[in-house]
């Protein structure tokens, strides 16, 4: 392009239109489906998911679908609550899932033996849906002037004092009823009533798992609309600015407030159907340990990003639960491993050269345990057949692992943490004993039995990992700043 | 082209900030489809002024009149919503958000539709939608060929500085105000681009119809554009009228040229 001399040659923007150019978004194969599935409409985009999930049932017992189906429809949908207020309004709301409980309660008060009410649910979800708003509207009234670390410790102090107080609400006395038992204090309320639709039960697993996919349909086609309107770009402007936003004619206040009692109103209609299929409402369930883990399906979704919140309900419920088990665990768990060993190890000849160190270090070890420590190979995998022997040639089985592969466990999660912080020589020579100990305490501990606690850690560890690779999430959109 | 029409007036406006005096008594007006350019050495209080204008900050004392109409004690977005939007000297743009939907989100002033009807897509909402895309488009079609076609759907972020300041003043515009603040348009821009920004701030007056504050440091955008210049100097008005009359007024010389402190002593 011809120029006239005496202008700069090129400036800012020119530099930015010459050389990024006409630069599309996405590129690759990767882009070209990211760039299809952008160009759906919402409805088809929820079908996508939708279709699978509906033929789920007829492929899986009854207990599967309540384990990995029920659960990850209540995950998914409680996240999408939160992703109004955190995602799109970008309020750190720490008190979310006292709003679910809430929902649960009010209905178990509604439907349940508690008080002998039984009331049909196409009059109790309203109810209890515009009454979790109502709370919802009471803890942001005072908080929606509120900005960042303030509004956390806020929220999270009504997220605790509603345990607390769920806890303590069987003996609250009332001016002139006396004294009333209102949430069966640490035992909860139980046998609540499935919900109950013109006379039409939802009383069995199927049933409760279709009315959980209408609802998570109905709420992702709903917040996409709202996503696309005048309310959600506003959500997201006072999310990224809300001085900005405010000057550019967003009342910020109110719509922070609106946020606030959309949010909890999904959580409280999650909470109303938790309760059905619980059965029982119970204090324990709505404390930090799910708090954790909604925002751990939000944060791997990509805040903000509708979609992604389903896959990472998908992940964040099924992963875990399907390690639990060793017949499905072992072929994930190895299949993973080398999947990410391929994917990642570039060239071939240092793929090979770590897969080789990987079984030459395995044998090493063995080799010099056999000899010196017997007692770390005096025990057996788990399973039988060809592979599980030849396991046994290669990894440490000690007889009483439980001490050994607690060590090894924080051992591995200070490597991990260190790892990626050593130079590139480090890493490739540190990565076969790193893969070694990551199958020992796989082998030995984790393969063993995954209990609650193992579950956060593997969810924390996952979490670190995508902070690494993907710090916007699996979905979200990418949150650089070029100053 | 000076219509003769007051459309905003500060009278008597004070501002503190502990114990210093950013804004001392000043006195001014603003006439429909004028461009008048503040100015004045750094710290001289001219952004704190499109402050207090867009009731970021409180006055102390005194008035604001919009149409006659005092807009103290009103909410940034009210002010917004009569009719003033200003750009920022610092960019406050959505960054993750897109070009358009900067632009778009500016409308949530002057459009209607709750956000129940937004979830249904009544005909009203999608009426409404399309209303708020045209604009959008409209508005941003205002800079050329800059922020159009394929820039709509990228982000923020990934704009130039210029285009960046180009978005802000198109997200000014889509909030329908009827006079814009500029603060320092032409800030860091390289001399090409300066001399757009000059014939673009005139065609927002021209075309647009816009009245125009614009605070700007480079005196050739300033010599370009202003029917009127004010200069500040620690929040005082030292000197008001047209450029030639300004840029030669004995204060305003000391100011820029430091040399008070010489002869005040
Ligand atoms: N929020 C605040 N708190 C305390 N002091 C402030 C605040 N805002 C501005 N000031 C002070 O007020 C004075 C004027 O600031 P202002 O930003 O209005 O100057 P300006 O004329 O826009 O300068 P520049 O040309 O550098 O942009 C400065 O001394 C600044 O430090
Ligand atoms: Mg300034």
């Amino acid at each position: 392009m011809e120029q006239p001399p005496d202008t700069p040659r090129i400036g800012v923007d020119e530099w930015v239109a010459s050389v990024e150019g006409k630069r599309e978004r996405y590129t690759g194969p990767r882009g070209a489906v990211l760039k299809r599935w952008e160009r759906l409409p919402p409805a088809a985009r929820v079908l996508v998911f939708a279709t699978p999930a509906a033929v789920f049932p007829f492929l899986t017992s009854g207990g599967n679908l309540f384990r990995y189906g029920l659960f990850t429809l209540v995950y998914a949908l409680l996240a999408l609550g939160l992703n109004i207020v955190v995602g799109f309004a970008g309020l750190l709301d720490l008190g979310y899932v006292a709003f679910f409980g809430c929902g649960a309660y009010m209905y178990a008060i509604l439907a349940s033996p508690q008080f002998g009410n039984h009331w049909q649910a196409e009059a109790a979800i309203p109810v209890v849906v515009v009454f979790t708003a109502v709370v919802g509207l009471l803890v942001g009234l005072p908080s929606r002037r509120l900005l960042g670390d303030y509004l956390a410790i806020l929220t999270l102090f009504f997220g605790q004092a509603f345990v607390v107080f769920v806890n303590n609400a069987n003996r609250i006395s009332f001016p002139f009823v006396g004294h009333a038992d209102l949430t069966g204090g640490a035992n909860g309320i139980a046998n609540i009533d499935p919900f109950n639709f013109f006379g039409y039960r939802i009383d069995s697993t199927r049933k409760q798992y279709y009315l959980l996919l209408i609802a998570v349909a109905l709420v992702l086609i709903l917040l996409m609309f709202v996503n696309e309107s005048r309310t959600g770009r506003a959500w997201r402007a006072l999310r990224e600015d809300p001085l900005a936003a405010e000057v550019m004619s967003i009342p910020v206040n109110r719509l922070k407030l609106l946020a606030f009692v959309f949010g909890a109103a999904v959580a409280g209609l999650t909470g109303a159907i938790y309760g059905t299929i619980a059965t029982a409402a119970l204090p324990g369930d709505y404390d930090v340990g799910l708090l954790i883990t909604v925002y751990a399906i939000m944060i791997l979704g990509g805040f903000g990003s509708i979609m992604g919140i389903v896959v990472g309900a998908m992940i964040v419920n099924n992963i875990p639960k399907l390690l639990h088990s060793s017949a499905n665990a072992r072929p994930l768990f190895y299949g993973t491993i080398l999947l990410a060993i391929l994917v990642k190890l570039r060239p071939w000849r240092l793929l090979a050269a770590e897969l080789g160190g990987l079984v030459a270090f395995g044998f090493a070890i063995h080799g010099i345990a056999s000899a010196a420590y017997p007692r770390l190979v005096d025990g057996e995998s788990i399973g039988s057949g060809v592979s599980a022997r030849a396991l046994d040639h290669w990894m440490l089985f000690p007889k009483n692992p439980v001490k050994i592969a607690d060590v090894a466990y924080i051992l591995l999660v200070a490597a991990i943490v260190v790892y990626p912080q050593l130079s590139r020589v480090w890493r490739a020579v540190l990565l076969p004993p790193l893969l070694y100990l990551v199958m020992f305490v796989w082998e030995n501990l984790l393969l063993v039995h995954i209990g609650g606690a193992t579950r956060l850690i593997l969810l924390g560890a996952m979490l670190v990992a995508l902070m690494n690779i993907r710090p916007q999430g699996l979905f979200g959109t990418a949150t650089v700043e070029i100053a | 082209m000076t219509g003769d029409a007051t459309l905003l007036e500060l009278k008597e406006l004070d501002k503190s900030f502990g114990g210093l005096r950013v804004i001392a008594d000043l006195d001014m007006v603003v006439k429909e489809h004028e461009i008048v350019s503040v100015i004045g050495p750094n710290g001289a209080g001219k952004t704190t002024l499109f402050n207090l204008i867009t009731g970021i900050y409180r006055p102390d004392s005194g008035e604001i009149q919009l149409d006659g109409r005092n807009l103290v004690g009103m909410a940034p977005h009210k002010i917004t919503e009569l009719g003033i939007a200003r750009t920022f000297q610092t960019l406050r743009l959505f960054l993750n958000m897109t070009v358009k939907e900067n632009v778009m989100a500016a409308q949530y002033g002057h459009t209607k539709v709750g956000v129940l009807r937004s979830m249904v897509r009544t005909p009203g909402a999608r009426r409404e939608e399309k209303e708020i895309h045209r604009l959008a488009e409209e508005k941003l079609g205002f800079f050329g060929d800059r922020l159009m076609g394929y820039r709509w759907d990228q982000f923020a972020y990934s704009l130039s500085y210029a285009n960046r300041r180009r978005l802000e003043i198109a997200r000014a515009m889509a909030t329908q105000a009827r006079i814009l603040l500029l603060d320092e348009p032409a800030a860091g821009m390289n001399p090409r681009e300066t001399h757009e920004i000059t014939e673009l701030i005139g065609k927002l007056r021209d075309d647009g119809g816009y009245t125009i504050l614009v605070i700007e440091h480079d005196m050739h955008v300033v010599e370009g554009i202003s029917d009127r210049v004010v200069a500040l100097d620690h929040g005082v008005k030292i000197a008001e009228g047209s450029f030639e009359a300004v840029a030669t007024d004995p204060r305003v010389v000391e100011a820029y040229l430091g040399l008070r402190k010489t002869e005040t002593k």
